[in-house]
């Protein structure tokens, strides 16, 4: 009981792992949409923040915290890529299923 | 205690409303879910200690990325029933992966403890919060010892917005638009030049 209480590193990289695991399985199960599965990317790099940010206080280091807020801007700019991409594609193909984005294969 | 129970209430909405992004039927409910995960996010960041990071989430995140889903998901009118197809047939495979990466990551998250040297690997130890606020020690170390890759992080937005504007602006047919070139120009069908002679007049 007392270790349910007292909450302590393991507890936060736990809540971080179970959601990096959401995330990965969101892209297992959602083979259609392809704004799902950015989203499940998004779940995931909060995951590793979530774990930086609680090695960050765990040992008392702040360069955990600038290295989360780095992980953000980048996420932000896959983002903004990534739709901008999906846009463009839905525009020429009128879909955004992942089984018929197969323009790069060989 | 009090702390013990926040953290329950939000690390449960945390991976509640994450579970709920892969499984919601409709992807607007998912970008809102996504929402809803972020703020909660923001609030257990806040109970490490961390908020400045909190509130970049809440501004970054809610104000900017999910809206930007939002928009996207709006935007593109797909079927919503076509794209829900083939969900339960990847369940078997997915929740295999699932599982057994969960037990390793739990695994580790619960056998991981510090030696005696970790705290001597501390490279920006916290200064003391009651003199010296999260924001303030965090701008400190950005502008000083990650100063480069903080101007990387600026040029990686840049080099992202004049890629999703140059990705997705096109030139439409059939609207009138303004080209100042082509009205300002001194061209021979708006301007006739002729030589004149020196007292014989047009």
């Amino acid at each position: 009981m007392t270790a349910m209480l007292e909450i302590g590193l393991s507890h936060y990289l736990t809540v971080a792992a179970i959601l990096f695991t959401l995330g990965v399985v969101g892209i297992f199960l959602n083979r259609k949409n392809v704004i799902i599965i950015m989203m499940s990317i998004e779940l995931i790099l909060l995951a590793v923040n979530l774990n930086l940010v609680a090695f960050s206080s765990a040992l008392h280091d702040l360069v955990g915290q600038v290295l989360a807020m780095f992980v953000l801007t980048v996420a932000a700019a896959e983002a903004a890529i990534g739709l901008a991409i999906i846009v463009v594609f839905f525009r020429s193909r009128g879909t955004i299923a992942v089984e018929d984005i197969s323009q790069l294969k060989g | 205690m009090s702390t013990a129970l926040i953290f329950y209430l939000f690390a449960g909405l945390t991976v509640a409303s994450g579970a709920m992004v892969v499984s919601a039927r409709n992807p607007v409910h998912s970008v809102l879910w996504l929402i809803l995960c972020f703020f909660n996010t923001a609030g257990l960041f806040l109970l490490l200690g961390a908020e400045f990071l909190a509130m970049v989430l809440v501004i970054v995140y809610v104000g900017a990325v999910a809206v930007l889903f939002l928009f996207v998901v709006m935007m593109l009118d797909v079927n919503r029933a076509e794209l829900r197809a083939g969900f339960l047939h990847y369940l078997p495979l997915g929740g295999l992966v699932g599982a057994v990466l969960l037990g390793e990551l739990v695994t580790v998250a619960f056998a991981w403890n510090p030696t005696e040297s970790t705290a001597a690997l501390t490279r920006a130890p916290f200064p003391d919060p009651l003199q010296v606020t999260n924001t303030q020690a965090l701008g400190r170390l950005i502008y000083t010892d990650y100063i480069f890759l903080f101007q990387t992080a600026g040029l990686i937005l840049l080099v992202a917005m004049i890629g999703a504007i140059l990705l997705t602006h096109r030139r439409r047919t059939g609207v009138r638009r303004q080209t100042i070139a082509d009205q300002v120009d001194r061209s021979p069908r708006s301007v006739e030049l002729r030589k004149v002679q020196s007292g014989r007049g047009l």
